[in-house]
């Protein structure tokens, strides 16, 4: 018997040697594409069509050429000023719109839930047409509220914030409201707190989708002093020609501030997922 | 608290109960919550998808203002006749049925293996995760070189054993899978999370007493795992199959719809034909028959969430 259960016990280990190993080749596959760009970036660009991954001499002339001579400094604001205000944009009006649609009680309330509802099917680039005929008219075209405001009212995100408050127990604003607190001061002081994951989830995600957004922000800046990073990197790539370290070096300038918010939250986006309802 | 369980049931039962504004929950503080959303939700959601339709029956042109003449369903009728109008519907449905699979299977055994592991799970998810996170200008610079006849990764690679590559991009039979093998690789991160968040859900007792009746991992996998995410799956390939249909990036970067329009998705369509040949009532038309492809999606989706429901 106990050399079965030895067997069985050899069998598990080898099993789980042998998923380890898969794991690791795949992670590696996935790590080299970033791993050569940076390598290529921190070359010469004399050097960049040799295909060898010495970087004895690492040079950051390529990533000083790009701040230098391209707008990519400017295109950093832009992007951090769009996506930081349609990420507070969302997460504000969207967790006003749950805390009512979960914690008040009014007519109509399942009518405008499922009006909410049914905005998530709605994709926004079938909407660009009207979007910009919408703002050719306001005449904001090539402003940063033509970039945001759209994305502002994100049904998913009323959807996720409703999912969390749903989920909190009603005894909490019994008390309050009974000591005579306001609807405004329940939300801001008693379930907002307590909501932060929701509110961690919503705002990465609104972040980096809009700030890697890039049909709808390429129609309606052309103004090279606004455009979003992925905007002004799609409209120069050409540009470089076969400067591929100069290529290279833009590429990672402009993908540094999420891998910078990545390794920050990255426990918060698995927990923010996995409470948020998203997964199923 | 007793006023609150006493409510409720009878609000379930009885739609015409009076609504309560005589405790105190009147339907105006509500309204002042919901009125931000609201507003803007109505402003650039709900109006602009009317304003669309309204336009794709009329011959609305980028430079003229106003809604110009009307064409019934002319542009129906024009779209459907169009060679150039199938052929991106069909690049879209292609890149769709070439990532989907592939995403929905690697990110299940990748979030399946990286559970298993007991060290470096944040190597893993770092791995995985962070090229989801680049703009996808991004990766197309990246892969783009990647790609490069003469001097990209894979043909060197791919000499030192011996085999001739392919122009990748270049090559009208290559370019799709090419991108669909970028966005795999660009995408694969947030299933992967979506599936890790998934096995966390599993009670762990399961595996315990099935190991203890003596069953194998392979076995555990097949019987546990697999059923325990069936909706996480039907999540994700739903996702995965609305987000595939929606490509536009990939393809406006890194070939521009090319070789010979081999990869054009039908957003670029609708991008071509409203902004640069400025037939805006024409693309808000395609937009529409694009609009009725993702609801039937969504509607499948529906309808097997509903059917998964009932089955628990």
């Amino acid at each position: 018997m106990t050399d079965l259960a030895q067997r069985a016990d050899f069998r598990i280990k080898l099993f789980n040697r042998i998923c380890f190993g898969v794991l690791i080749a795949f992670a590696l596959v996935w790590i080299v594409p970033l791993a050569w760009a940076l390598d290529t970036a921190l070359k010469p660009n004399a050097e960049t069509t040799r295909t060898t991954w010495a970087i004895a001499d690492p040079t950051v002339d390529a990533f000083g050429r790009m701040l230098r001579d391209t707008d990519i400094l400017t295109w950093f604001g832009s992007s951090l000023f769009i996506a930081t205000l349609s990420a507070a944009g969302t997460v504000l009006v969207a967790s006003l719109a749950a805390f009512a649609l979960s914690r008040m009680r009014f007519r109509y309330r399942n009518v405008v839930f499922w009006v909410v509802l049914a905005g998530i099917m709605i994709p926004g680039q079938v909407l660009i047409v009207p979007w910009f005929r919408q703002f050719d008219a306001l005449g904001l075209l090539n402003t940063w509220w033509a970039v945001s405001l759209p994305q502002i009212p994100t049904a998913i995100a009323v959807f996720i914030f409703k999912q969390f408050f749903d989920g909190l127990p009603k005894e909490l604003e019994e008390v309050a409201r009974t000591d005579g607190a306001s609807y405004l001061r329940i939300y801001g002081r008693i379930i907002m707190p307590l909501a932060r994951p929701a509110v961690a989830a919503v705002a990465i995600f609104t972040f980096v989708q809009s700030w890697n957004d890039l049909l709808w922000p390429l129609l309606v800046l052309s103004n090279p002093d606004i455009m979003t990073i992925p905007v002004g990197l799609a409209t120069v790539q050409g540009a470089f020609g076969i400067r591929y370290a100069d290529t290279m070096a833009s590429a990672i300038l402009g993908a540094i501030p999420l891998v910078a918010v990545f390794l920050l939250f990255q426990r918060h986006i698995v927990e923010g997922i996995a409470g948020s309802g998203l997964k199923g | 608290m007793t006023t609150e369980t006493a409510v409720r049931p009878r609000d379930a039962a009885e739609p015409g109960t009076p609504p309560p504004e005589k405790r105190g929950w009147t339907g105006l503080p509500a309204l002042g919550f919901l009125a931000p959303f609201l507003i803007l939700y109505l402003a650039f959601i709900i109006g602009p998808t009317i304003y669309g339709l309204v336009m794709s029956f009329f011959d609305t042109s980028l430079v003229k203002p106003g809604l110009s003449t009307f064409a019934g369903f002319g542009n129906y009728a024009e779209a459907l006749q169009s060679g150039d109008f199938w052929s991106s519907l069909w690049h879209t449905l292609w890149f769709t049925i070439l990532t989907t699979p592939p995403l929905i299977i690697l990110a299940f055994v990748f979030a399946l293996l990286a559970d298993r592991a007991k060290h470096g799970r944040w190597f893993f998810r770092l791995a995985f995760f962070a090229p989801y996170i680049l703009p996808s200008a991004v990766v197309a610079l990246i892969w783009i070189f990647i790609y490069t006849p003469g001097l990209g990764l894979i043909e060197a690679g791919l000499l030192k054993i011996g085999i001739t590559s392919p122009n990748w991009l270049g090559d009208p039979n290559w370019a799709m899978p090419s991108l669909a093998m970028t966005t795999i690789w660009w995408t694969l991160g947030f299933n992967f999370v979506l599936y890790l968040a998934g096995l966390q859900e599993i009670p762990r007792d399961l595996y315990e007493a099935s190991s203890m009746d003596g069953a194998t991992p392979w076995q555990q996998i097949r019987r546990i795992t697999i059923p325990m995410l069936g909706r996480t799956t039907t999540l994700v390939a739903v996702l995965q199959v609305i987000a595939s249909l929606k490509v536009f990036d990939q393809m406006y970067i890194m070939t521009s719809g090319g070789p010979n329009f081999a990869t054009r998705s039908i957003l670029q369509y609708v991008y071509d034909e409203g902004f640069t040949n400025f037939r805006v009532g024409y693309a808000a038309a395609v937009s529409m028959l694009f609009f009725l492809v993702v609801l039937a999606v969504s509607a499948v989706w529906f309808a097997i969430v509903r059917r998964q429901e009932r089955e628990v």
